[in-house]
């Protein structure tokens, strides 16, 4: 164990060498160089995934706030029919925050 | 028609007991069971696989190094350089859920994320978590959050409603993509199954050879609940990763 690191950098540096001179053989490289590009954007399955829960999830907080408030207010429906727009609305604000333009993604 | 039939889709979904006596005197479920499996194997997965250190990985050591640069690469992409303090906790909810929802692919085995209970306690863990986060690092400036910049103040009434019900929704949509997601798939394998039972049985020798059809999209659905229980871990993961985001840099 103690001698290795002496030894190390020589090894190291050999077995780079033979890496990549295997890798050009057996022409890896190309197809790493496409993947990292490929890396880039999202997996379209995994957004579609993502924004159909993102819209009903908002719906479901604001007609539970709503009916919260007006069982403690005892002022139905009001506060429901106010907060099921803002619910909409903020359904809307998540999708075009996870997709729209000006973000990284 | 189902229950008549003897084919009940949620069945697979019910909670018994496991570890026989002992696990009945203390209530320890399928599900937890399964839970302690997958923590198992997590464990030991690392523990067995990082023992050698060798410069050249192996096949154990190179998966171990694989899902590590992979988590390691989603956190720095996502949160920046402060998203190394928040790796172990990404990567633990990560392998977790992944092993979870593998494990659950399996005859005979349970799967504990299509319960939203456990789906729903890791997503409002993971938003304490962020909501903490951000307190800590901008102190009560982290109520702005909910303001968004460039607005006119004459519609901040209305946006701030909207910024506070689109936070609280996280929750709510990352537990229950999960479990929908793992419970849909294997309640439509069960029906699929239980459509070859019927055709069998009813139709006779017609019906084994119009069994293909569903035994044949069990077979494609399989690879899709592969693909399925990869994916949700990831989008758990990377959500979690985005949620902590918003905490520390603020949009």
């Amino acid at each position: 164990m103690g001698d290795e690191p002496a030894q190390g950098p020589d090894d190291r540096s050999d077995f780079d060498q033979r890496l990549a001179a295997a890798r050009s053989r057996a022409g890896l490289d190309k197809p790493a160089g496409k993947s990292a590009e490929q890396d880039k954007g999202p997996n379209p399955f995994s957004v579609a995934t993502r924004l159909g829960a993102e819209m009903v999830a908002s719906l479901v907080v604001a007609v539970a706030i709503g009916y919260g408030l007006d069982r403690l207010f005892h002022s139905a429906p009001w506060f429901m029919i106010g907060f099921v727009p803002i619910g909409a609305a903020a359904g809307l604000r998540n999708v075009f925050r996870a997709m729209g333009p000006g973000d990284k993604d | 028609m189902a229950q008549e039939s003897g084919i009940n889709a949620l069945g697979q979904f019910q909670l018994t007991t496991g570890f026989g006596a002992f696990g009945k005197a203390i209530e320890f479920t399928n599900s937890n069971e399964m839970m302690l499996l997958a923590a198992v194997i997590v464990t030991s997965l690392f523990v067995v696989a990082l023992r050698q250190r060798a410069l050249v990985p192996g096949r154990m050591q190179g998966l171990a190094e694989i899902s590590y640069e992979f988590v390691h690469n989603m956190v720095l992409d996502t949160i920046g350089e402060e998203g190394k303090r928040f790796f172990p906790f990404v990567f633990t909810l990560f392998a977790f859920i992944l092993i979870g929802n593998i494990l659950g692919l399996f005859p005979y085995f349970f799967a504990f994320t299509s319960h939203i209970a456990i789906t729903g306690a890791l997503a409002l863990f993971v938003f304490a978590l962020s909501t903490l986060v951000g307190f800590w690092y901008h102190g009560i400036g982290f109520l702005k959050f909910f303001s968004p910049p460039g607005v006119p103040g004459w519609l901040l009434p209305l946006l701030i409603p909207i910024e506070i019900v689109s936070f609280l929704s996280r929750p709510i949509s990352l537990s229950v993509r999960l479990f929908a997601n793992i419970t849909a798939g294997h309640v439509m394998w069960e029906v699929f199954a239980g459509f070859m039972l019927m055709l069998v049985s009813g139709l006779g020798a017609v019906g084994v050879v119009a069994a293909i059809i569903p035994l044949g999209l069990n077979i494609a659905l399989t690879a899709l609940e592969f693909l399925v229980a990869f994916l949700q871990a990831y989008v758990f993961a990377i959500l979690t990763c985005l949620y902590l985001h918003d905490a520390i840099h603020m949009h």
